[in-house]
């Protein structure tokens, strides 16, 4: 094999590694958010994820209606899915220990899989592709049209992020109560309000990112436990509670699987995210970009 | 007329009375100045004032509506704001947005509209902007807008956090210890800056412990000792309170 090769083959991983990286770094967004308002994980962000899929086949496949609409439906749907959860099971505990409140998501995701699975069945779901044709080549590396599809719906929602937050009031709101929430009550910031709306656009990005990818990989009610933990794996890596760390981190974990089964094997892929989250907790908790955060009191 | 009045106040931890039985009247487009020996319980009181803290006994009355139990972000709806002896700034944002998410309550555009960036909503966040660096040339810190609030020296932390709480345009402000550790310069500023805020409309109430600042700008001054209101009246009459002058004997000398 020449070396042209070889490295048409290494593009290939990349466009994998990308892709794959690109749904991480959303949904690590989707942490980060939750976490920059609550302090807490939220352990249901996976099922935001799934039931994006879930939804968008469901509306797709039985009320007919066309796929854009369709995928509109599914991001609503699941937005208004953890609002609901947000007001009846979160809402109650904000302030109190953050650990009940992880308690919480964590049934809330066992929750929402069971629901899923009685709502929707346990039979794996297929979403046609958003536009049709073959891949595209670059060299000798193909570019599936998904993938692209992929990409340029986790810029828009990456870039639709970054203006929220640098320009806007809610945003500003959002960053102040991650930097400080009691200064940020006492300057008009009702910060149980940003609790309710951090869930929904948590949700809004998990949904966008499941609901995009099952074209490639279908979809079913229990994959959200597994993107959970890569997501996870992701904004720790980065580090947490930064939007810009998030997809780093997502970014640099799907390379990192990538490269992982160029040159290990594939049988390791889905092991690379927890050794990342335990290397990266026992040698740099604060990630990537992260700074060492000082301990409020 | 009276903006804000606190009747009957009382406030203890466990057996010891921070705040006894104590009564004021704020009333509107003055300063009014708290002071009294340390351990007076003038902080005590002044979380009182703002909602912050509970009392056992007493109520607070601003502008006709009762305070007591109201959530921070409420207080400050209603055109109360105030600042702490501990700055409490957003350290990763710089001082022009600090004092932008202090107009928090002030831009009016909902979350929906501005992420769907409808008209109206840039030319809001612009006119915010304009007000903000309003703001920051007003208590004289217009050339580290964009420097971060972590890098700002103290004294210009000070008078940022003020900035921020008069963002939130109120008619009530409260200053806790805004000179400490102010420089003479830095002092001049403030007092300059309260001056116009009073001329400007705001009532304003604040706990100093630099008696030439308070009997430079205060209309009126209260006096507490050991949790009990031992004086009130103008800076003049305060100086040569017997009561007053035996509270501080030992303390400061009240040679403005």
């Amino acid at each position: 094999m020449g070396s042209r090769e070889v490295s048409w083959e290494l593009l290939q991983f990349g466009v994998a590694g990308l892709k794959n990286g690109a749904i991480y770094a959303l949904v690590a967004l989707g942490f980060t958010i939750v976490y920059a308002s609550t302090n807490v994980i939220n352990f249901a962000q996976g099922e935001f994820y799934m039931l994006g899929g879930m939804f968008a086949t469901f509306v797709f496949a039985h009320l007919g209606l066309p796929l854009g609409l369709a995928a509109v439906a599914a991001v609503v749907a699941t937005a208004a899915t953890a609002v609901v959860f947000e007001l009846l099971a979160v809402r109650p505990r904000v302030g109190g220990d953050p650990m009940t409140i992880i308690i919480v998501t964590v049934g809330g995701s066992v929750l929402l899989r069971s629901l899923a699975r009685h709502a929707f069945g346990s039979d794996e779901l297929a979403l046609p592709a958003f536009s049709q044709g073959g891949s595209i080549m670059v060299g000798g590396a193909a570019i599936d049209r998904q993938t692209l599809w992929v990409w340029g719906i986790a810029a828009l929602a990456v870039a639709a992020l970054w203006v929220l937050y640098t320009r806007t009031r809610l945003g500003r709101a959002m960053r102040a109560t991650a930097v400080d929430g009691e200064a940020a009550r006492l300057v008009g910031i009702d910060t149980r309000l940003l609790v309710t709306v951090s869930f929904g656009l948590a949700a809004v990005l998990g949904a966008v990112a499941g609901l995009v990818v099952t074209p490639l990989t279908q979809t079913a009610y229990d994959v959200g436990a597994a993107i959970g933990l890569k997501g996870f794996a992701a904004a720790i890596l980065g580090g947490l509670g930064n939007p810009v760390a998030a997809v780093v981190g997502g970014i640099v974990l799907g390379l990192l699987e990538s490269l992982s089964v160029a040159f290990i094997s594939s049988t390791y892929k889905d092991a690379i995210a927890l050794a990342v989250l335990l290397l990266v907790l026992f040698l740099r908790p604060s990630g990537l970009l992260g700074r060492t955060r000082r301990e409020k009191v | 007329m009276s903006l804000l009045s606190a009747h009957g106040l009382t406030r203890r931890f466990g057996g010891l009375v921070a705040v006894d039985d104590v009564s004021l009247e704020v009333f509107e487009g003055t300063i009014l100045a708290l002071i009294g020996p340390n351990g007076a319980g003038k902080s005590t009181l002044f979380n009182l004032l703002t909602a912050f803290d509970r009392p056992n006994a007493g109520t607070v009355v601003f502008d006709g509506r009762d305070l007591a139990g109201m959530p921070p972000h409420r207080v400050v709806r209603l055109g109360l704001a105030r600042t702490f002896q501990n700055t409490q700034l957003f350290e990763e944002m710089t001082a022009l947005e600090n004092v932008l998410t202090g107009a928090h309550t002030q831009t009016r555009t909902g979350w929906a509209r501005a992420a769907l960036r409808l008209p109206g909503t840039g030319r809001e966040e612009r006119l915010a902007r304009e007000e903000a660096q309003r703001l920051l040339r007003l208590v004289g810190l217009a050339e580290v807008a964009h420097v971060h609030a972590s890098d700002l020296p103290h004294g210009t932390r000070r008078l940022l956090e003020v900035a921020r709480a008069l963002a939130s345009r109120p008619r009530l402000l409260l200053l806790d210890e805004p000179a400490a550790g102010l420089n003479n310069a830095e002092t001049e500023q403030l007092a300059r800056v309260l001056r116009q805020l009073r001329d400007g409309g705001v009532t304003l109430v604040v706990v100093e412990h630099d008696m030439g600042l308070v009997m430079d700008v205060s209309d009126e001054i209260v006096v507490l000792n050991e949790g009990r209101k031992i004086a009130e009246g103008p800076p003049l009459l305060i100086q040569k309170d017997p009561a007053v002058i035996a509270a501080y004997l030992g303390e400061e000398q009240l040679d403005a």
